[in-house]
């Protein structure tokens, strides 16, 4: 079923009764041409891309509880192509690129809102490294403009621009930055990929894999064995819990990020403002919730709730960047669980196991990277070769010294 | 999180600094380690959902490393140990 104009005003006049399930609730097969583990954004996003774009037939994604459940229903719903390494930009350009298309690909709503994006510049050599960046994001046809001070107090008159800390000197904004309808992404890219016979199913969990003289065969599941040609894990946050299953060690670790939501107010934030020193970004959902963040907690976790040190934290950044936050009250607060990687960048390769592919890593940014990461990953799954935007985002990139380390830290997670 | 720190008593977590893996004392042998012993090491990690022995620095108290096993899935903290005796029962001389 197409949604239309025409279908709502009919279904309006017809008392909505004839809507039917978005998608349909299959029992697993006995054998598919490739399963996908994770119906997240990243897992029904591959399914969708290997199936319209990649020409494949026999493909299911496997959910363990309900798809859209995990972090694709629990960030902050930020798009944005805005970093600096060759390793990185062409990828999430890509991505920002597909989301530009979303709708019209998914005929479906996903609320994709271009409102711009800002990062606050605070002193003369950030404003050094922010113009250097901005540079080669345009250098790979993302847009970037560096604001002075006159254009954000003219743009966003209530920051506080004098903090003795922290004073802004300017930013750079990506104006095709913005926020996307976060459920809305899995629900379409569900709904597109059960409409061309992908197998989404539910509240299946994977209990192991089959694995045979250095190949999988396929899953062991609480619904029985599926078996496949090719497995992909798409399963970011529970990546080290799913991979032990196969005897993998990843150079990843879990850590947990907690995310908040005001009460819903008149609009007054235009745009996602991000206080990077301060540790505080900030967007306005169309509901009116003020959307913010910070760090993560910064210890392993699968948890799925934070600590109050962190909340204090996040809370007082709001504070020093934008006072009027004071007013409004918290309506509420929650925890998701990171795959943070050892150089803080994301990783779509083969495993050593032949047919077994792995798709995690994305630190606190894969919503944004959503849909070139589900299209790297149907790339890689149909034709065994890595999309040229995600060439450098293999495994053995810690061995050969090629990491992707946009801010230099190492190999700390809790420090990307 | 609460750490009962095994000298100072219980305090709060934010005290603290986290490095990681317990695992980390363990360093491989430089005049036997191989790359591939170095590249495990340095990068690969258990990750478990549950029982965890990690590395906290006592940065804003008496800059102690300690040894703490943690519930990753609670965050529960069952044992809290200076990382020197750590490091000295495994056969580090420091």
């Amino acid at each position: 079923m197409r949604y239309s104009g025409f279908k709502v005003i009919k279904e309006a006049l017809t008392g909505h009764k004839g809507w039917k399930p978005a998608w349909r609730d299959p029992e697993p097969q006995a054998h598919y041409d490739i399963v996908i583990i994770g119906g997240g954004g990243h897992g029904l996003a591959t399914a969708h891309y290997l199936t319209k774009v990649f020409d494949q037939k026999k493909v299911a994604v496997i959910e363990k509880g309900w798809i859209g459940g995990g972090n694709v229903g629990r960030n902050t719903t930020i798009i944005r192509s805005n970093y600096l390494l060759d390793g990185n930009e062409p990828f999430y350009e890509f991505s920002l690129k597909l989301w530009e298309g979303l709708e019209q690909d998914l005929n479906y709503n996903a609320m994709v809102s271009q409102r711009g994006i800002m990062n606050l510049i605070h002193s003369d050599a950030q404003r050094d490294a922010f113009i250097r960046r901005g540079n080669a994001m345009m250098l790979n046809g993302a847009d970037a403009e560096y604001l002075d001070l006159p254009a954000i107090k003219k743009e966003y008159p209530f920051l506080n621009f004098d903090d003795a800390r922290f004073p802004i000197k300017g930013g750079l904004a990506q104006r095709r930055g913005g926020t996307v309808r976060h459920d809305a992404v899995a629900w379409g890219y569900a709904r597109s990929a059960d409409s061309r016979g992908v197998d989404i199913i539910q509240n299946c969990e994977v209990t192991g894999f089959k694995i045979e003289d250095g190949k999988c065969l396929g899953v062991e599941t609480s619904k029985g064995f599926i078996g496949a040609n090719r497995v992909g894990c798409a399963v970011a946050g529970s990546s080290g819990r799913l991979m032990s299953k196969a005897g993998m060690r990843l150079p990843i670790e879990s850590h947990v990020l907690q995310a908040f939501v005001s009460e819903g107010l008149k609009p007054v934030l235009p745009g996602v403002i991000t206080f990077g020193a301060g540790h505080f970004y900030v967007s306005q959902s169309d509901k009116g919730g003020l959307v913010f963040g910070g760090d993560i907690d910064g210890y392993n976790s699968y948890a799925q709730r934070g600590n109050l040190p962190v909340v204090e934290d996040v809370c007082e950044g709001g504070m020093a960047i934008m006072p009027m936050i004071g007013r409004a009250r918290l309506l509420r607060m929650w925890g998701g669980i990171m795959d943070m990687s050892m150089d803080g960048s994301p990783i779509i390769d083969r495993t050593h196991i032949d047919g077994l592919y792995f798709n995690g890593g994305w630190c606190y940014g894969g919503f944004k990277a959503t849909p070139a990461s589900g299209f790297a990953f149907a790339h890689l799954l149909a034709r065994d070769a890595p999309h040229e935007t995600a060439t450098a985002y293999r495994f053995n990139r810690f061995e050969t010294g090629h990491m992707i380390d946009e801010k230099g830290m190492g190999n700390q997670p809790n420090l990307h | 999180m609460i750490i009962n720190h095994p000298l100072l008593g219980p305090r709060d977590s934010a005290e603290f600094v986290y490095l990681g893996d317990a695992a980390m004392i363990d360093r491989p042998n430089p005049e036997t380690a191989s790359p591939q012993d170095w590249h495990d090491y340095a990068y690969l990690r258990e990750n478990p959902a549950g029982e965890h022995r990690e590395l906290w620095f006592h940065e804003g108290g008496d800059r102690s490393w300690l040894v703490i096993t943690r519930n990753t899935l609670t965050h529960e903290i069952s044992k809290v140990e200076i990382a020197r005796d750590v490091a000295r029962k495994m056969g580090r001389s420091k």
